[in-house]
């Protein structure tokens, strides 16, 4: 299983910085459940190894369990700033698809998380 | 009392036009707005203004405006829109002129003014937010500047009984809070209600994208209809609760998921969404779904407005050069790597090894780069060299640098392309509140 299948994402840009927003899918009882792995999976420090080479400052993390999502600030994160950046996607819309690619495990969620580099 | 139906009609200046005509037509809508700037859009208008000074407003207004003001007219809808971009005044002359071809026997636009603050900008030296520069850094680079106006700008336009409001940069979500306070009669320092009006501005600014666009992911995510993508319209309560939804019969969805990724589309801090009528309260929004296509929100709240205004100033930052070339088959990425070697030594050889540059694959790493993207092996790829820099002339021989690659590169490369584009580029300062001075004026067809 992969975030793809309990999860949606969305970025967006705010001048040199990326927003991105991760929020689970399912009727209510599961999106609860899934908001649960995102929340255990997703830490600050796992979202900003995923995007290394690519997030270059610092990476917060804003909780929303009410809305089952977590949303991201990434600072210096779009190469200079969507208007004068050299990336072919400048907006850096394409980062939030990235994210889920991350391979979860039901089983052992927090294990997931500590092998940072797992999913890469 | 019936809800207050206020509709989006764009969510960019290129979006598409036949969404927001059948909103005009059979939404029932009281407002209908349109928002059409983006970060650096006023600074691509100015420089059309300064080479023509009819020009610098949105080329789509007078497409736009034809295809909904006879129903808006019919139905007493009526239309916000902040495509006056540079030249707002030039665009309010542009909807009578659209309005008389259309045999409008009568017509009140209201032009909002006073966002452009470049002298203010320019006599008053001030740093740049997120950046150690000032504004005299850029000397004679600077374009623009405009202040992000607040909703208090637009309400007496509004009052006027204006039929077409246009103003030039106004902060998104003010398009749409400024009808709710009016109608409502929100007072100005009613933090929660203004807080809550920004929620339906913001869920409706990006028009289609609350409504099942930029969402799609087939098998996870199924959207119907995006070809007919609906565009959003809320039914707003006084009560402080408002139903997102689209008109019966067209493409898309509204949900819980599309209304929660565009509640947090671009802000930052959920709790403290800085706009010049209130520091909007995100962070106990709720929404349930309440039918088909129907999602209600409450929960909004607010804090005082911020002391200052933002202000995006436009300057020039110098050229882009850009090559593609395309490799297939086998042996396709090992070829596409040989020639972002050759490129390389090609950058050495050119002097233009402090250049900022980007060497890529499309269809390999040019997206997320080799560690995200490395370990699959496309059919084909495509190389991409993009290179900052300061001269027009400079930057062409990048493309003719990855076109030399047909007879001097690795095999059956094909499919080059070359740009050069000048860097508009945009920052951000603050403005004190009282530097920046709103005006309205009216402009009338009677019969």
């Amino acid at each position: 299983m992969k975030l793809q299948d309990i999860a949606i994402a969305r970025s967006g840009d705010k001048g040199n910085r990326a927003t991105l927003s991760v929020i689970a899918r399912g009727p209510t009882h599961d999106a609860a459940a899934h908001y649960a792995v995102l929340e255990r999976l997703l830490t600050a420090e796992r979202v900003q190894a995923h995007y290394r080479g690519i997030v270059q400052g610092r990476v917060q993390r804003f909780a929303l369990p009410h809305l089952v999502a977590l949303h991201f600030v990434m600072d210096d994160a779009l190469g200079g700033g969507v208007t004068r950046s050299l990336a072919l996607d400048a907006h850096g819309k394409t980062l939030s698809a990235a994210i889920l690619d991350i391979e979860i495990d039901d089983q052992h969620p927090l294990q997931n998380h500590a092998h940072p580099t797992t999913g890469d | 009392m019936r809800p207050f139906r206020i509709g989006a009609g764009a969510g960019y200046s290129g979006d598409r036009i036949d969404p927001a005509q059948a909103l005009a037509e059979r939404g029932a809508l009281d407002v209908l707005v349109f928002e059409c700037l983006a970060e650096r859009t006023i600074a691509l208008a100015q420089l059309r203004r300064s080479h023509d000074p009819r020009h610098g407003y949105d080329p789509l207004l007078e497409e736009r405006l034809r295809a909904v003001l006879p129903a808006c007219v019919r139905q007493g809808v009526t239309v916000i829109s902040n495509m006056g971009a540079a030249h707002p005044e030039a665009a309010g002359a542009a909807v009578l002129k659209v309005a008389r071809e259309l045999g409008l026997p009568r017509l009140r636009v209201a032009v909002v003014t006073g966002d452009d603050v470049l002298p203010w900008i320019a006599a008053n030296d001030v740093p740049l937010m997120d950046s150690p520069q000032r504004v005299s850094d850029f000397g004679d680079r600077l374009i623009s500047a405009n202040a992000y106006l607040g909703a208090d700008a637009l309400l007496p336009a509004l009052a006027s009984g204006a039929d077409v409001v246009i103003t030039g940069r106004v902060a998104d979500p003010a398009l749409f809070l400024a009808p709710l306070m009016q109608h409502f009669g929100w007072r100005a320092d009613d933090w929660p209600r203004l807080g809550f009006g920004v929620l339906v501005g913001h869920l409706l600014e990006c028009a289609g994208q609350v409504s099942g666009g930029y969402i799609a992911d087939p098998g996870h995510f199924d959207v119907p209809g995006l070809h007919d993508l609906g565009f959003p319209l809320a039914e707003v309560k006084p009560d402080g609760s408002a139903v997102i939804t689209k008109l019966d019969g067209t493409g898309g969805r509204v949900d819980r998921l599309t209304c929660t990724a565009q509640l947090l589309y671009e802000i930052e801090d959920p709790a403290r969404y800085l706009q010049p009528d209130v520091v909007a309260d995100f962070s106990g929004v709720q929404l349930r779904e309440v039918g088909k296509d129907r999602v209600e929100v409450r929960g909004a709240s607010g804090t005082p407005r911020p002391s200052h205004l933002k202000a995006t100033l436009g300057y020039r930052d110098g050229f882009i050069g850009e090559g593609q070339i395309s490799y297939a088959g086998p042996g396709a990425v090992a070829r596409g790597q040989l020639a972002l070697e050759l490129l390389q030594h090609r950058i050495d050889r050119l002097g233009w090894r402090t250049h900022e540059h980007r060497a890529e694959l499309i269809g390999v790493n040019a997206m997320h780069g080799a560690a995200l993207g490395g370990d699959r092996t496309p059919y084909e790829v495509r190389v991409r060299l993009a290179v900052r820099c300061t001269s027009r002339a400079q930057a062409e021989r990048v493309g003719q640098e990855v076109e030399a690659l047909y007879l001097n590169g690795p095999a059956a490369g094909g499919g080059v392309t070359q740009s050069v584009r000048e860097v508009i580029a945009a920052a951000s300062a603050l403005v004190p509140r009282a530097a920046v001075r709103p005006a309205v004026q009216l402009h009338e067809i009677t019969p």
